[in-house]
C-alpha cells in the first residue's frame, strides 16, 4: 500500500508532471511565474484546491453510479469544483486571514485551471475501479498540485533571470518564455527513464 | 459583421495574441488530424454557447452569471462529448480527457462574458465562428510543424520517404511549447516590420 502511494507520488511530481508532460495547468503556469513568490503562492493554492476536489469528486461519482447518470461527470464535476473553490475562499477568508490576503486574487482563478478538473478525470479513469481507490486518489491529487508547485517555481526562477538579461526585441515576451517552458521540459524528460 | 468574423482570425486571435486556452493548443497538436479535431470540436461548443448565453443575457442575474455560463458550457461540451464517442471513434480516443477539458477552456468563457453577454444572438453566433476558425486554424498550423517535422506525415501520409530521419523531439511536449515559442516569434517579427514600414511612409 505504502509503496503503492510512493510510486504514484513519484509519478505525479516528476514523470508524468502535471505542466510540463501533460499540459494541464498551461495559463497559470505562464500567466503567474513572473516572481518566485507569487508563483509558490499559486502552487499552494493549487496544492490544497486539487487535493479537495480529488476526495469530493470521488464521493460525486459513487453517486453519479449509483444513480445510473455518469453522463453527466462533467457538469458535475466543474460546479463541484467551482463551488469548492468558493468555499475554500471564504473559509480562509473568515479563519486564516493571512494565508487568504497571501493567496487572494489566485484562489478564483483556480476554478478555470485545467489541472483541477484534469485530476478529477484522470483519478476516475485512473482508480475508478482499483482498492483504496479514496486514498490513491487524494494522494495523486496532492503529489499532481506539488508537480505543479514544483514546476511553477522553478519556471519563475528562471523567468526573473531572463528579467535582467539582453533578449532580441521579437522574441521579448511569450516567444523567449515559451522556448524557456520547452527547455524546462525537455529536463523533466530525464524522468521519464524511470520506473518501477 | 465581416469585422466581428475577421477579429477572431486575426486582431484578437485567440492562441497567437491573446494567449487563451493554452493547454489543447499545446496537448492535442502531435498531429494535424489531431489539432483539427479539437479545433472543430472547440468551435461548435463555442458558436452554441455564444448563442445560448446571448440569448439567455437578459434572465441570468448578473450575481450569478459565471456559475451559469459553465453549466451552459458544460452542457454543450457534455453533448459534443457523446456525439463524438457514437460518430467519431477515432478523434475521441486521440483526445481523450481533452475533450471533457473543453469545459475549462478560457476562450468559451472568456467569449461569453466578453461579448456574448453584450450582443445579440447573431453577432455572437458570428462571433463564435470567428474566434473558432481562428482558434483551428492556429492549432493547425501548429500540429501541421510539429508533425511534419516530428514524424515527417502530413494528415497521416508519409511525405518525405524512407530517408528522412523525423525530429521526434517535435511531437513530445518539448516540441509543443517550442512550435508555439517560434511561431509567435515569426508573428512578432512581421509585425514588428510592418509596423516600421508604417512609420517611414508616414
Amino acid at each position: 500500500m505504502l509503496k503503492d502511494l510512493l510510486i504514484i507520488s513519484i509519478g505525479a511530481i516528476f514523470i508524468q508532471n502535471f505542466v510540463l508532460v501533460q499540459f494541464l495547468g498551461i495559463c497559470p503556469f505562464l500567466g503567474v511565474s513572473k516572481k518566485v513568490e507569487t508563483a509558490l503562492g499559486m502552487g499552494f493554492a493549487v496544492v490544497f484546491v486539487m487535493a479537495c476536489a480529488s476526495a469530493i469528486t470521488w464521493a460525486v461519482q459513487k453517486l453519479l453510479v449509483l444513480f445510473g447518470i455518469e453522463y453527466l461527470q462533467t457538469i458535475a464535476f466543474i460546479l463541484v469544483i467551482a463551488v469548492l473553490v468558493q468555499f475554500v475562499e471564504m473559509f480562509l477568508q473568515k479563519s486564516v486571514p493571512s494565508l487568504y490576503s497571501s493567496l487572494g486574487i489566485y484562489l478564483p482563478l483556480i476554478t478555470t485551471n485545467c489541472a483541477v478538473l484534469g485530476v478529477a478525470i484522470v483519478n476516475i479513469t485512473k482508480f475508478g475501479a482499483v482498492d483504496f481507490s479514496f486514498i490513491k486518489s487524494v494522494v495523486y491529487g496532492a503529489t499532481a498540485g506539488i508537480g505543479f508547485t514544483f514546476a511553477i517555481v522553478l519556471f519563475a526562477g528562471v523567468r526573473e533571470r531572463l528579467e535582467s538579461s539582453d533578449i532580441p526585441e521579437f522574441l521579448k515576451g511569450m516567444p523567449i518564455t515559451l522556448i524557456t517552458a520547452s527547455l524546462l521540459s525537455i529536463a523533466f524528460m530525464g524522468f521519464s527513464g524511470l520506473s518501477f | 459583421m465581416k469585422k466581428i468574423f475577421s477579429n477572431g482570425i486575426f486582431k484578437e486571435n485567440p492562441t497567437f495574441v491573446l494567449f487563451l486556452g493554452m493547454c489543447p493548443t499545446l496537448a492535442v497538436t502531435t498531429s494535424a488530424f489531431n489539432a483539427v479535431g479539437m479545433g472543430v470540436s472547440t468551435m461548435v461548443v463555442l458558436i452554441f454557447s455564444n448563442i445560448f448565453i446571448s440569448l439567455l443575457r437578459k434572465f441570468i442575474p448578473d450575481k450569478v452569471r459565471i456559475a451559469a455560463y459553465v453549466v451552459v458550457i458544460a452542457s454543450f461540451v457534455t453533448i459534443i462529448e457523446m456525439v463524438l464517442k457514437a460518430y467519431a471513434q477515432a478523434v475521441s480516443a486521440s483526445l481523450g480527457i481533452y475533450i471533457p477539458l473543453i469545459v475549462v477552456n478560457c476562450i468559451i468563457l472568456g467569449r461569453a462574458e466578453a461579448f456574448a453577454s453584450k450582443n445579440g444572438a447573431i453577432k455572437a453566433a458570428i462571433d463564435g465562428l470567428g474566434m473558432g476558425v481562428g482558434f483551428t486554424l492556429a492549432l493547425f498550423i501548429i500540429g501541421s510543424i510539429r508533425e511534419i517535422l516530428g514524424a515527417g506525415t502530413f494528415f497521416g501520409v508519409s511525405l518525405f520517404g524512407e530517408a528522412f530521419q523525423p525530429v521526434s523531439i517535435m511531437i513530445l511536449p518539448p516540441g509543443a511549447f517550442l512550435t508555439l515559442g517560434l511561431v509567435v516569434m515569426a508573428i512578432n517579427l512581421i509585425s514588428n516590420r510592418k509596423k516600421k514600414g508604417e512609420k517611414e511612409v508616414a
